[in-house]
C-alpha cells in the first residue's frame, strides 16, 4: 500500500473513528456505576461530535467530487456526507431525548448506547456503499442492532412481540433484497454499483437480458419497500412503533429512514438508471397505495405511536413521488430536481419525526406512558411551550406553511408536476388533506380540551432546550428553506 | 419597506404578546399583553397610512414594490406590491385589527396572551396575502391564516367550537391544496417562474385554462364562500368569539374574492369568459336563495353569517360580468361589507357579553334599556340592507348597474337582494330592539360603555363616509380596474 492509497482511505475516517470510539464507549460503560449513565452518554455524544467534525472535514477536503475507495466497495460523495451529518444529529437527539425516559424505566443500560452507535455505523456503511456487498453488510449491521433495541424491554410482551415481528419480516426482506442482488449479479457479473450501471446500459438493449434485469429489479424494489416501509410491505411498522419503548421507536423512525433512502438512491438511481421506466412505475403504485392506506388508517388510531407509524407510511409514499419523477421518457433533465426534492423531504421528515416522538418522551414520566391520544389532552394548559412545539410539528407534518413540512411537499409536488405526473400530484394532495385531519386532532386535543390531570411534564433542562431547538428549527427552515434546499441539490447533482 | 413593515410589525408584536405568557384576565401580565397588542395594532395601522397618501392613482401597475430573492432553488421571490385593488384591503385589515383589540379588552379573560397574539399574527399574515406578488409567498400567507384562525375558533368559541374549527380548516385546506397543484403547473409551463405578473401574460390553451380555473375555483370559492361550499361559514361564525367573527367576516371572506381578481381573471381570462355563466349562476343562487335562508335564522350570528354569503354573492357576480361597474362595484362591496359585517358582529358581541345568548327569541325591547346601542345598530342594519347614503348601497347599486348592461333579467334577480336584505335585517332588528321589554334580563341591561362606544363610532363614521362620498375609495381603484378589464378582454390561448 502506497502512502497515497493510505491517505485515500482516510475518507472512511468517520466510520473508522466510530468503530474505535464505540468500542471505547463500551469499555467506559463497564466502569460507570451511575444510574443515569452520564459518563457513557457524554462519551457517546463526544463520539458523535467528532464524527460530525470528521465528516465535515472529509466533505470539505473532497471539494464536492466523488471518490470510490477500498477497491470499489466504498463511495465517499456529497450525498453520503449530508445524510451522515443528519444521521449524527438524529442519533445525538435520540440519545438526549431518551436518557430520562430510559432511566426511569430501568432500561438505560450500556447496551442501549452501544447498540445505537453500532447501528449508526451500519447506517453509515449503507449510505456509503458502492457495492452490493457493503450495502448488505451495512444493512445487516444496522438491522440486527435495531432488532435488539426493540426487544430491550425484555419483560414486556408487547416489545418482545414487536421485536419478533420486526426480525422475521426484516429477515424476509433481506432475503428478497439478496435474491434481487444475486439476479442482477448474474446478469451483469459484478457487484459494484457503478459497474452494474455500465453493464445494464449495454444489456438493457437486448430484450431477454432486460427481462432478466427487471426480474431482479422487482425483488430489489420489494426489499427496499420493506426497509422504507411502504404499502404493501408496511405491516411491521405499526407493531414495531407501538411495541418498542418510545425512545426506541424514535430511533427506528428517524436515522434508519435516511439509510434506507440512501440505499434506494444507490440501487435505483446509481445502479439501474437504465431501468428507470420500470422502477418508476413500481414506485408509483407503492406511493399511491402508501399515501392512501397510511393516511386513511391513521385516522382510526387511538394510540399516538401507532398513528405516527401510519403517518410515516404516508410520508414515505409522498417521498417516493420525488424518486419516481426523475426520468421522463428516457430524459434525465428532471432528475436532479426530483431526487433532491426527495432528499429534502427525507431530511425534513426525520427532523419532524424526531421532534414528535421527542414531545411524547417529554410528556412521559415514571409510571406514565404518553402514548394515547388522550394523554396529550390539555397540554396547552399544563405546558404551553411544548404544546406550541408540538403544534409546529403537527402542522409541519400536515404540510401547512410556514413550516418546513410545506416546502418538503412543495418540492416533491413540483418535481412530480414537472415530470407531467399532474394527476398523481392531485391524488397526493387529496390524501394529504385526509392526513391533515389526524394531525389537527392532536392540536385539537392539546389546545381545545381540558387536561386529564394537571400534572405538568418536567423534563431535564438539556432535553427541553434540544426539543425546543428542534421545533424552532422546523419553523426557521419554513421561513428560510433555501440553504438546505441548495445543499440537497448539490448533493444530488454530484451523485454521478 | 412600508409593506414589509405592515406585515411584520403585527407579527413581531404578536410574538411579543405571546411571549408575555399572559393567562388570567386580571393579572398584571394580561394588562401588559393588552397594551402591547394595542401598540402593535396602532403602529401597524399607522405604517399603512402612507400607502394611501403616497399612492399614485394614475398608475395602474404595482406600487411600493419590494423584491428580494427568497428561495433561489425554486426561483421564489419575496415580492411585495399593491395596486388599486389590493391597497384598500391592507388598510381595512390594519384598521379592523385595532377595533378587535379594543373590543376584546375586558371580555377575554382566559389565555389573554394567546388570544391577542393569534389576532396580531393573523393581521400581519393577512396583509401579506394582499401584498404578495409571488405565488408561493401568497400561498404561504393564504394558508398560514388557517393556523391562528383554527386556534381562535377552537379555544374561545362557543359550545360547538371544535366541530366548527375542524370543518373550517379542512374545507379551506381542500381548496388551497388543489390551487397549489394549479400553481405548480403554471410554474412548470412558465419556465420556472412563480411571479404572478409573469403568469398574467402566459399563453395557455383553453382546455388547460378550464382545468386550472377549477383548481383555483375550489380554493377561492371555499373562502368567499360561494354556494354550495358555504356551509362551513355559519358554523365557524356562530362558534367563533366576537373578534374571530369580525376578522372572518371583514377580512377572511375577502381573500377568496381577491383571489379571483388577482389569479383567475387575469391568468385565465378565456376560461373565465367561457365559464362566466357558471359563476353568475352560483352568485345568483347565493344572492336569492341564501337571502331566503337568512330570513328564517333564529340565531343572530348565524343570520349575519348567511347574509354575508348573500352579500359576497354580489361581489362574485360583479367580477364575472366583466365591466367597470361590476368589478368596481364588487370591490366597493367588499370594503363596505368589511365595515358593515364587522359592525354587525360587534353589535351582537355587545349583546352577547351581557346576556350570553345569541338567540333572537331571548331579546326584545332592548331599546328601552340601551338607547345608544339601538341607534348604532339601526345605522348598521340599514347599511346591511343597502340603504342609500350608507356604504352598503354604493357597491350593490354599482353591481346592479353593471348587471343591467349585460341583461335586464340578471339585474332583476340581483336586485331582489335589496328586498331580502331589508326583510331579514330589519325583521331581526325589530324583534331584538323594539317592542316591550321581553324579560327581566333585558330590563337589567346596561348601555354601551366608552370602549364599545368608541369602536362603534369609528365604524359608523366609516360606513357613512363611504356611503355619502365614496370617491376616495373608488378613485384609487379606477386605474387598476380598467387595466384589468382591458387585460381580460384579450384572449390568451
Amino acid at each position: 500500500m502506497t502512502y497515497l492509497e493510505f491517505l485515500s482511505h482516510l475518507r472512511a475516517l468517520p466510520e473508522i473513528w466510530l468503530l474505535v470510539a464505540t468500542s471505547v464507549v463500551m469499555l467506559v460503560d463497564l466502569y460507570s456505576k451511575d444510574e443515569r449513565k452520564r459518563l457513557t452518554l457524554a462519551s457517546a455524544q463526544l463520539t458523535l461530535l467528532v464524527c460530525f467534525l470528521l465528516t465535515v472535514y472529509v466533505l470539505y477536503e473532497s471539494e464536492g467530487t466523488r471518490h470510490v475507495i477500498f477497491n470499489g466497495l466504498f463511495v465517499s460523495d456529497v450525498m453520503g456526507h449530508v445524510l451522515k451529518l443528519v444521521c449524527y444529529v438524529a442519533v445525538s437527539g435520540a440519545l438526549l431525548y431518551s436518557q430520562q425516559y430510559m432511566a426511569e424505566r430501568g432500561l438505560l443500560r450500556g447496551e442501549f448506547v452501544t447498540l445505537l452507535l453500532f447501528s449508526l455505523l451500519g447506517m453509515m456503511v449503507m449510505i456509503s456503499a458502492a457495492s452490493f456487498l457493503t450495502l448488505f453488510l451495512g444493512l445487516e449491521l444496522m438491522s440486527l442492532c435495531l432488532y435488539a433495541l426493540v426487544a430491550l424491554n425484555r419483560d414486556s410482551a408487547l416489545s418482545t412481540e414487536a421485536a419478533m415481528k420486526y426480525f422475521v419480516l426484516g429477515a424476509l426482506s433481506s432475503g428478497l433484497l439478496l435474491y434481487g442482488m444475486s439476479m442482477i449479479y448474474g446478469a451483469t457479473g459484478t457487484l459494484n454499483i457503478y459497474e452494474v450501471a455500465d453493464h445494464a446500459r449495454r444489456l438493457a438493449a437486448a430484450p431477454t437480458d432486460r427481462t432478466f434485469l427487471v426480474f431482479g429489479l422487482v425483488f430489489l424494489v420489494a426489499g427496499l419497500a420493506f426497509k422504507i416501509g411502504v404499502v404493501p410491505f408496511h405491516m411491521w411498522i405499526p407493531d414495531v412503533y407501538q411495541g418498542a419503548p418510545t425512545a426506541v421507536t424514535l430511533i427506528v423512525g428517524t436515522a434508519p429512514k435516511l439509510a434506507a433512502f440512501a440505499m434506494a438512491v444507490r440501487l435505483l438511481v446509481n445502479g439501474l438508471p437504465e431501468l428507470a421506466h420500470d422502477w418508476q412505475q413500481m414506485l408509483a403504485l407503492l406511493a399511491l397505495a402508501s399515501m392512501a392506506l397510511g393516511n386513511i388508517t391513521a385516522i382510526a388510531q387511538s394510540n399516538l405511536k401507532r398513528m405516527l407509524a401510519y403517518s410515516t407510511i404516508a410520508h414515505m409514499g409522498f417521498m417516493l413521488l420525488g424518486l419516481l419523477s426523475g426520468v421522463v421518457g428516457g430524459n434525465r433533465l428532471n432528475a436532479d430536481v426530483a431526487y433532491s426534492a426527495a432528499l429534502f423531504y427525507m431530511i425534513i421528515y426525520v427532523l419532524m419525526s424526531l421532534g414528535a416522538f421527542g414531545v411524547l418522551l417529554y410528556c412521559s414520566r415514571a409510571g406514565f406512558e404518553c402514548e394515547n391520544l388522550e394523554d396529550v389532552k390539555g397540554l396547552n394548559r399544563t405546558n404551553p411551550w411544548f404544546a406550541f412545539v408540538m403544534l409546529v410539528l403537527m402542522f409541519s407534518l400536515a404540510g401547512i406553511p410556514p413550516t418546513a413540512g410545506f416546502y418538503a411537499k412543495l418540492a416533491v409536488l413540483s418535481a412530480a408536476v414537472n415530470a407531467g405526473q399532474v394527476w398523481l400530484a392531485v391524488a397526493a394532495v387529496l390524501f394529504s388533506l385526509i392526513g391533515a385531519f389526524y394531525y389537527l386532532r392532536v392540536v385539537k386535543l392539546m389546545y381545545f380540551d381540558d387536561p386529564k390531570d394537571a400534572t405538568r411534564a418536567v423534563g431535564a433542562r438539556g432535553f427541553g432546550v434540544a426539543l425546543s431547538a428542534n421545533g424552532l428549527a422546523l419553523l426557521l427552515l419554513g421561513i428560510l428553506p433555501q440553504p438546505l434546499m441548495a445543499i440537497c441539490f448539490i448533493a444530488i447533482r454530484t451523485l454521478n | 419597506m412600508l409593506l414589509t413593515l405592515a406585515i411584520w410589525i403585527p407579527i413581531v408584536a404578536g410574538a411579543a404578546v405571546l411571549a408575555t405568557g399572559a393567562n388570567e384576565g386580571g393579572s398584571q401580565r394580561a394588562g401588559l399583553a393588552r397594551w402591547l397588542a394595542l401598540a402593535g395594532a396602532v403602529l401597524g395601522f399607522l405604517v399603512t397610512i402612507p400607502l394611501y397618501t403616497g399612492f399614485d392613482v394614475q398608475n395602474a401597475g404595482f406600487q411600493f414594490v419590494e423584491r428580494h430573492l427568497w428561495i433561489e432553488r425554486f426561483n421564489i421571490w419575496y415580492h411585495l406590491g399593491v395596486d388599486g385593488i389590493s391597497l384598500l384591503f391592507v388598510l381595512l385589515n390594519s384598521f379592523i385589527t385595532i377595533l378587535i383589540v379594543i373590543a376584546g379588552w375586558s371580555t377575554i379573560d382566559t389565555r389573554v396572551g394567546q388570544y391577542y397574539g393569534a389576532f396580531l399574527l393573523m393581521s400581519g399574515i393577512l396583509n401579506g396575502v394582499f401584498a404578495a406578488l409571488d405565488a408561493v409567498l401568497f400561498y404561504v400567507f393564504f394558508e398560514g391564516v388557517l393556523i391562528p384562525m383554527f386556534i381562535i375558533i377552537g379555544i374561545w368559541g362557543g359550545p360547538n367550537r371544535v366541530y366548527a374549527a375542524v370543518k373550517f380548516f379542512l374545507y379551506t385546506l381542500l381548496g388551497s391544496l388543489l390551487m397549489l397543484v394549479a400553481m405548480l403547473y403554471l410554474y412548470d409551463k412558465s419556465g420556472g417562474s412563480f411571479a404572478i405578473t409573469d403568469w398574467h401574460t402566459l399563453p395557455i390553451p383553453l382546455g388547460v385554462q378550464k382545468l386550472l380555473f377549477f383548481g383555483f375555483l375550489f380554493a377561492f370559492a371555499v373562502k368567499v364562500p360561494m354556494w354550495p361550499v358555504h356551509t362551513w361559514l355559519p358554523d365557524a361564525h356562530t362558534e367563533a368569539p366576537t373578534g374571530g367573527s369580525v376578522v372572518l367576516a371583514a377580512i377572511l371572506l375577502k381573500l377568496g374574492a381577491y383571489g379571483f381578481v388577482r389569479f383567475s381573471l387575469p391568468i385565465l381570462p378565456d376560461a373565465c369568459r367561457d365559464l362566466a355563466w357558471l359563476m353568475i349562476a352560483l352568485s345568483l343562487v347565493a344572492i336569492a336563495y341564501i337571502g331566503l335562508v337568512t330570513l328564517v335564522q333564529t340565531d343572530m350570528k348565524r343570520l349575519i353569517a348567511y347574509s354575508s354569503v348573500s352579500h359576497m354573492g354580489f361581489v362574485t357576480l360583479g367580477f364575472f360580468i366583466f365591466n367597470a361597474y361590476g368589478v368596481e362595484g364588487g370591490l366597493v362591496q367588499m370594503i363596505s361589507h368589511g365595515f358593515v359585517s364587522a359592525a354587525m358582529f360587534l353589535c351582537v358581541g355587545v349583546l352577547y357579553d351581557r346576556m350570553h345568548t345569541r338567540m333572537i327569541g331571548d331579546y326584545g325591547g332592548v331599546v328601552n334599556t340601551m338607547p345608544k346601542f339601538a341607534a348604532f345598530m339601526m345605522l348598521f342594519a340599514m347599511a346591511n340592507a343597502g340603504l342609500p347614503a350608507t356604504s352598503g348601497f354604493v357597491g350593490e347599486f354599482l353591481v346592479i348597474m353593471g348587471a343591467m348592461q349585460v341583461s335586464f333579467w340578471l339585474a332583476l334577480v340581483a336586485a331582489t337582494t335589496l328586498i331580502w336584505g331589508a326583510a331579514y335585517t330589519l325583521w331581526m332588528y325589530k324583534r331584538v330592539i323594539f317592542g316591550a321589554v321581553a324579560n327581566s334580563h333585558v330590563g337589567e341591561l346596561k348601555d354601551l360603555n366608552a370602549r364599545e362606544f368608541a369602536v362603534l363610532t369609528a365604524l359608523a363614521v366609516a360606513v357613512l363616509a363611504m356611503g355619502v362620498y365614496p370617491r376616495p375609495f373608488t378613485e384609487v381603484m379606477h386605474g387598476s380596474v380598467n387595466g384589468l378589464l382591458k387585460h381580460i378582454a384579450a384572449s390568451k390561448t
